[in-house]
């Protein structure tokens, strides 16, 4: 497998009560290209906290990930409020959540921590009033 | 022990069960999703009070082997329509989430 497989997906901002659509998605795919149970669990989860941040923190955004024989990359872009001080959206519990989404179950602000642990390789880029992008890398060996 | 043979016991309900092989190896226990995403294991029965559609993505993607919803908690009707689409296995529990917990710990 020489060739990069990639899958593109439009995050929308509209529905965040059940987000997380373009993960599950990706889930699928990626078992059905017979990857390693652990490597998918955790592109899932990295890919489904960045997901969720750009729904509810972004007003949605794309997602793409890119398949080659030597890892898996994750690329989110969005046109939100960019991030001010990226090392402190970084730290475990850091979140600016509002009530009614903490109220759901989100805002411990471990996402981007989780997003970190799981990947093998990640930066963030953002300018505040024009958006974010982000970069994962999940190794296949 | 399988999620089946827990969701027939005296004690548990079973709310959805679409995989009731699904063996279960540990248990974490929590509400903030995040959290559960970064410290449940796979194959891990997940006790919770959370009935929002979010829990179902996340006992996806984690892959846990169950949800447990701990108080009785009750999940309106299209998010038990999504689980089953989703193939995730849903137990409900009368009692909290520690006494869940000790009850499993015995049973497990
Ligand atoms: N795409 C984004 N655009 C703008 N701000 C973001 C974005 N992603 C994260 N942030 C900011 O970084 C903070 C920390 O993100 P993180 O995912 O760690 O926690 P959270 O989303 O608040 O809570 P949790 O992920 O635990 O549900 C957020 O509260 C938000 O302020
Ligand atoms: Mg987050």
């Amino acid at each position: 497998m020489s060739e990069v497989l990639n899958f593109h997906f439009d995050v929308d901002h509209e529905d965040f009560t059940s987000a997380g659509q373009a993960s599950v998605q990706v889930k699928k795919n990626l078992r059905q290209l017979g990857l390693p149970p652990e490597i998918i669990r955790r592109v899932s989860i990295a890919m489904y906290e960045g997901e969720i941040n750009m729904v509810i923190h972004a007003g949605g955004g794309t997602a793409d990930v890119n398949v080659t024989e030597d890892y898996i990359e994750i690329i989110l872009k969005d046109h939100g409020p960019g991030i001010k001080d990226i090392d402190q959206a970084m730290q475990e519990g850091f979140s600016t959540a509002t009530d009614t989404i903490r109220s759901l179950g989100f805002g411990a602000g471990m996402g981007l921590p989780n997003m970190k642990r799981y990947t093998d390789y990640m930066t963030v880029q953002s300018v505040v009033g024009e958006g974010t992008d982000i970069t994962m890398r999940v190794n296949i060996n | 022990m399988t999620v089946g043979k827990l969701s027939g016991t005296e004690f548990f309900a079973p709310v959805v069960i679409t995989e009731p092989n699904r063996e279960i190896d540990g248990v974490y226990i929590g509400d903030l999703l995040s959290w559960v995403m970064g410290r449940a294991s796979s194959g891990n029965a997940w006790i919770t009070i959370m009935s929002n559609v979010n829990i179902l993505a996340v006992a996806s993607l984690a892959d846990t082997a169950c949800i447990i919803l701990a108080e009785n908690v009750a999940l309106e009707q299209d998010v038990i329509e999504t689980a089953k689409q989703k193939n995730i296995n849903i137990i409900s529990s009368p009692v909290g989430m520690y006494e869940t917990a000790v009850m499993l710990s015995t049973l497990l």
